[in-house]
């Protein structure tokens, strides 16, 4: 049987995080009372007009920057029109013709084996990025045949950021996803918390033989976790297999991944190729970026944005702070990816490095293996983290200064997990962990322990 | 040159409208030929124009601050039907009729 080749695509649209939305004065905010973050144009009332929020087309720029791309300095706003309730124009304002950002990249690593011994890095192509509306939401009432919609999220800003179809499987569209999810924190341009809908990840999945042209491609949408982004990958490349390897076909349709069942279902409501009619919005002319030799004399500050005045103030990106920690405390790179990717653990592990003679390739077993594990088992946050950095700290040194064994410290520190407020030192003398320096005090222990156990003594001298 | 019957079904489609009798489509097909015109200008390596006012016309970029909505009662006065304080759709789009269905002229071309 020859191998298949599996292709996968995603199209990621994150929620630009602004007090405001795109084209209106009203509020972003994720659970308010229906409708009441709408304003005359996210209604679609007549009469009203689109005004670009210049927060979102920093977002765009910082975010295009952070993933190497052409930022366009002349980019334009089309009409995409569909019907559906919550879309009250009738159609969506978004980049078809000449997007803010294309042409850019991005690394991201994973684990070889299952071993999670050694990382290997790769490359997703990014076509590009475009700022678009968000549409309203829409519950579906089926006993009551009715839909009932919700404008508050109606004209939010989105970034859409399309990559390549470079990746083959699950685990590579989760860790590039993952990895944007980190930089998109990390510029603040988007919050990009999957859960609440401000990352949406939708996955074209196509299979072909090598050396074959790219067979027919599925979209697979509502995707809630990166988990499930995996999930639902693999099962969509596995079904593509079966079905041509029974000698079916596959139709481009549209597909829904269903978590419960871990699977893919054809999505009802998605009749054939749509004819998205596209028109360059009339009511918004080209947006023009600059930089520092095109930056114009003399207009007015609030309507310039300078493209290497964002440049020069983006944060350190992921990559960049893994780096810097491997080189500046010598921890291996596959520790520099587990600090990162728990929210505030990178930030934990150099705290408790400042208070500690400890050497920081010694205290990184600590803070992965023991404190992480007691986080995970009970599914705490570092932030809620009933060990503070102080008392580990505290603890480390008790261990460096060889006033504890190693085993004594991982007694206390269980102690310390119930957060009763000791201090490693009181846990210490509570239970008597101390290690003995005294020679006479050990050889009078070994002693009283060689004479209570006569017999076991008498078989071990005989061999 | 006339515009065929799938042409019209597809834009009834797409835009919800219902050319309705022959006038309709006559008038349609009138407003292909009077926009053909524009086919007679010779456009090779001329851009696209987006406003008269060229680059005089300059996008406005508006400050990041909360200055609308809160308007509730208002946005759903208009509504027919509401639930609490959602607008109420149907269920689904409810898809055009297919051709032989309606009662439309175009049945006869």
């Amino acid at each position: 049987l020859a191998p298949w080749v599996p292709v996968v695509g995603l199209e990621i649209h994150a929620q630009i995080s602004s007090n405001s939305k795109l084209f209106s004065g009203s509020q972003v905010q994720f659970a308010a009372p229906p409708n009441s973050l709408v304003s005359f144009f996210d209604a679609s009332l007549p009469g009203t007009l689109p005004v670009l929020n210049r927060r979102c087309v920093e977002a765009a720029v910082m975010t295009g920057l952070a993933l190497n791309c052409s930022i366009n300095k002349k980019s334009l706003f089309d009409r995409k029109h569909y019907f559906y309730a919550d879309l009250p124009a009738g159609y969506q304002i978004t980049q078809q013709r000449v997007p803010i950002a294309v042409n850019g990249s991005l690394s991201y690593s994973l684990y070889i084996d299952n071993k999670m011994s050694q990382m290997v890095t790769k490359t997703v192509r990014i076509k590009q990025i475009q700022l678009e509306q968000d549409s309203g939401k829409s519950l579906h009432d089926d006993t009551r045949s009715q839909t009932l919609v919700d404008l508050n999220r109606a004209g939010v800003g989105l970034m859409e950021v399309v990559m390549e179809p470079d990746m083959c499987c699950g685990e590579e569209a989760a860790a590039a996803v993952r990895e944007l999810q980190l930089i998109l924190q990390t510029l603040g341009s988007s919050q990009a918390v999957m859960a609440e809908g401000q990352l949406r990840v939708d996955a074209n999945v196509s299979v072909h033989h090598p050396g074959e042209p790219y067979g027919v491609r599925t979209e697979v949408k509502n995707i809630n976790s990166i988990r499930f982004l995996a999930k639902a990958i693999d099962y969509e490349i596995q079904r593509q297999i079966e079905e041509l390897e029974n000698g079916g076909t596959i139709l481009n349709e549209t597909r829904a991944f269903d978590s419960k069942l871990g699977c893919t279902v054809p999505m009802r409501d998605k009749e054939g190729k749509q004819d998205y009619r596209f028109m360059p919005e009339p009511n918004l002319p080209p947006l023009i970026l600059y930089d520092a030799k095109s930056l114009p004399a003399n207009m007015n500050h609030q309507q310039v944005i300078n493209i290497d005045w964002i440049h020069e103030r983006l944060p350190d990106l992921p990559s960049v702070k893994r780096k810097k920690l491997v080189e500046q405390y010598g921890i291996l790179p596959e520790h520099s990816f587990t600090l990162l990717n728990e929210d505030g653990l990178a930030e934990f592990f150099e705290s408790v490095v400042k208070q500690t003679q400890m050497k920081p390739k010694k205290v990184i077993g600590w803070i992965l293996k023991d404190l992480l594990s007691y986080l995970k088992q009970h599914s705490l946050t570092v932030k809620e983290s009933p060990v503070s950095s102080f008392l580990l700290a505290d603890l480390l040194n008790l261990l460096e200064k060889k006033e504890i064994s190693s085993t004594a410290a991982k007694q206390v520190l269980a102690e310390l997990w119930k957060g009763e407020g000791k201090t490693p030192l009181e846990i210490v003398k509570e239970q008597k962990l101390e290690l003995l320096q005294d020679q006479k005090e050990l050889e009078q222990i070994c002693e009283a322990v060689i004479d209570g156990h006569e017999n076991e003594v008498i078989l071990m001298v005989l061999g | 040159q006339k515009v065929s019957v799938e042409v019209l079904e597809h834009l009834e489609h797409l835009a919800l409208v219902d050319f309705r009798d022959a006038e309709g489509v006559e008038r349609l097909q009138k407003a292909i030929q009077f926009a053909d015109q524009l086919h007679e200008v010779n456009t090779d390596g001329v851009e696209p124009m987006d406003s008269v006012l060229e680059d005089r016309w300059c996008l406005y970029l508006r400050e990041d601050d909360v200055t609308e909505g809160n308007c509730t009662r208002e946005l759903l006065e208009n509504a027919r039907e509401k639930v609490e304080e959602y607008f109420v759709a149907p269920p689904g789009n409810i898809p055009l009729p297919k051709l032989e269905e309606r009662e439309t002229f175009l049945q006869g071309s």
